[in-house]
């Protein structure tokens, strides 16, 4: 277990892990951006923009991440897209977990119950007031705990991103491993570094969900 | 339960039904976004046409028998790997989800402490150290058994939600006859569970489905692995075909997953023919 302490193995470590938590963090927030703009397609009244919300769904959702990847790192250069591989598994993190984003945004607008918004209209509010201050609070709150699931997810999809040439977590495990450590002494850290990440987003989606509770 | 947002234009949360002036509305933004649509369908078009990705010369390959051969070899990789993946989680969710709700405390930590573990553990991690522990010459059961790792404790979980979901009266009921903690179980409340469970268990199936694909990374000769090494070869004039591969790849992958999710719907559609109904979890 002592493998982190010899040969400068701690800083390789330090800077996969920074680099896991930069990934998954700006994937988060590309993911959270298009996944409201995709849920906001789906509700639409145009059914252009409803279709499209669909078809995006459909086919992120049902294709493999590592197929993402492999289309992303290997098409898009073929397009003449050069980006740093950062930048491209930021795309397909984001995209791919957008999708799912999406879903659970949209079926927590479908849980508020219709007489809500028609009180809310009968008060004479307008449509931004009506959105805002009861139909997507009440949303909100519903859709936390299955949004917390999503992204706990993608810090671990985020691993897939080592595979293709980023320099996170799941790298450092390959570079130690080639250099001839120990698997499990190598297996035990990086999973620490995992378990640390999952601990830390489950209790930040719980210091939410604590925040917005309403005594029923 | 029907959606909101599909009841023609009735009623919804978010919008009254139209009046005149905002049908007109509604029209012109629909016009605005299909065009937008097509632009966007277009560029895609056109920056793959002016890149030569449409050129005979890189889709030719799939009209070998050699080339369709092997990617027919790379779906029945994937469904077999997959396939015991399948069985081989459900049966370790099934032990787990006994032993979570077992009586016994070091069982239930014992097994709690298992499903914590393997759900936060990215599944790639996992299959790379298997493969290098203990499979460097069988990339296959790496795959087989790190799926099954982490599918098995997201079944468990699964199957537990389903067990406590039940109204507490069906266990009372079952003991007051005098059966033993084993038989009400597995003649009341695993039956129930599984059955209301079942189109979460499929999704979760579908999860399995598509990390198959991560065989690709350890060199197991699944779907994606097949593609990489169809599309690693430079064709004459035309360069790689990674793009037409992506693009045969993709709708297999895609279908295979919609197959199993239209089979999760129909099981769920039959369900709720019956009084147990339940809206499970997502993925």
């Amino acid at each position: 277990m002592g493998i982190m302490f010899e040969n400068g193995n701690f800083a390789l470590f330090r800077d996969g892990f920074l680099q896991t938590i930069e990934l998954s963090a700006i994937s988060a927030v590309l993911a959270m951006l298009l996944g409201t703009l995709l849920a906001a397609f789906r509700v639409s009244p145009i059914p252009a923009l409803r279709a499209f919300g669909t078809g995006w769904v459909t086919i992120f959702r049902n294709t493999p991440l590592t197929l993402l990847f492999f289309a992303v790192e290997f098409g898009l250069p073929a397009l003449d897209v050069h980006f740093s591989h950062f930048t491209f598994a930021v795309l397909a993190l984001g995209f791919y977990t957008a999708s799912f984003v999406c879903e659970v945004l949209r079926s927590g607008i479908n849980t508020v119950p219709l007489g809500q918004a028609e009180a809310a209209r009968s008060l004479g509010m307008t449509f931004g007031q009506t959105l805002g201050l009861v139909v997507l609070p009440q949303a909100a709150r519903t859709v936390l705990p299955p949004l917390s699931s999503v992204f706990i997810a993608l810090p671990r999809n985020s691993a897939i991103a080592g595979a293709f040439s980023v320099d996170e977590l799941y790298h450092v495990q390959q570079t130690l491993s080639e250099q001839g450590y120990s698997i499990f002494a190598i297996f035990f850290w990086v999973a620490l570094a995992y378990l640390v990440i999952s601990a830390a987003v489950n209790l930040l989606f719980r210091f939410l969900e604590k925040l917005t509770a309403v005594a029923r | 339960m029907s959606s909101l947002f599909t009841r023609s234009g009735s009623a919804s949360v978010l919008y009254d039904a139209p009046g005149p002036r905002a049908r007109i509305r509604y029209r012109v933004f629909g016009v605005l976004s299909l065009l937008g649509i097509a632009a966007l369908l277009w560029y895609a078009y056109d920056s793959l046409a002016s890149n030569g990705q449409f050129d005979g010369g890189l889709w030719d390959l799939f009209q070998y028998t050699a080339i369709q051969q092997r990617i027919l070899d790379g779906v029945l990789s994937t469904l077999k790997a997959f396939g015991l993946a399948a069985l081989f989680s459900l049966t370790l969710g099934a032990l787990l989800a006994a032993g979570r709700l077992s009586d016994h405390r070091p069982l239930r930590w014992a097994a709690t402490a298992f499903v914590q573990f393997f759900r936060a553990m990215p599944l790639l991690i996992l299959i790379v150290a298997l493969y290098y522990a203990f499979f460097a010459k069988n990339p296959m059961w790496a795959l087989v058994l790190g799926l099954t790792l982490y599918n098995g404790s997201v079944q468990a979980e699964i199957i537990r939600s389903g067990v406590n979901a039940l109204p507490r009266g069906q266990s009372e009921a079952a003991f007051a006859l005098g059966m033993r903690k084993s038989q009400v179980m597995t003649s009341i409340l695993v039956p129930q569970a599984v059955r209301s469970m079942l189109p979460a268990m499929i999704g979760q199936m579908v999860v399995t489905l598509k990390d198959t694909s991560l065989g690709y990374v350890i060199t197991y000769g699944e779907l994606l692995y097949v593609g990489k090494q169809i599309a690693a070869q430079p064709l004459n004039s035309a360069g790689f075909p990674y793009i037409p591969v992506v693009l045969v790849m993709a709708p297999i992958y895609i279908l295979m997953c919609l197959l199993l999710t239209a089979l999760a719907r129909w099981i769920e559609a039959r369900g709720r023919r019956g009084a147990n109904r339940r809206t499970p979890a997502a993925a």
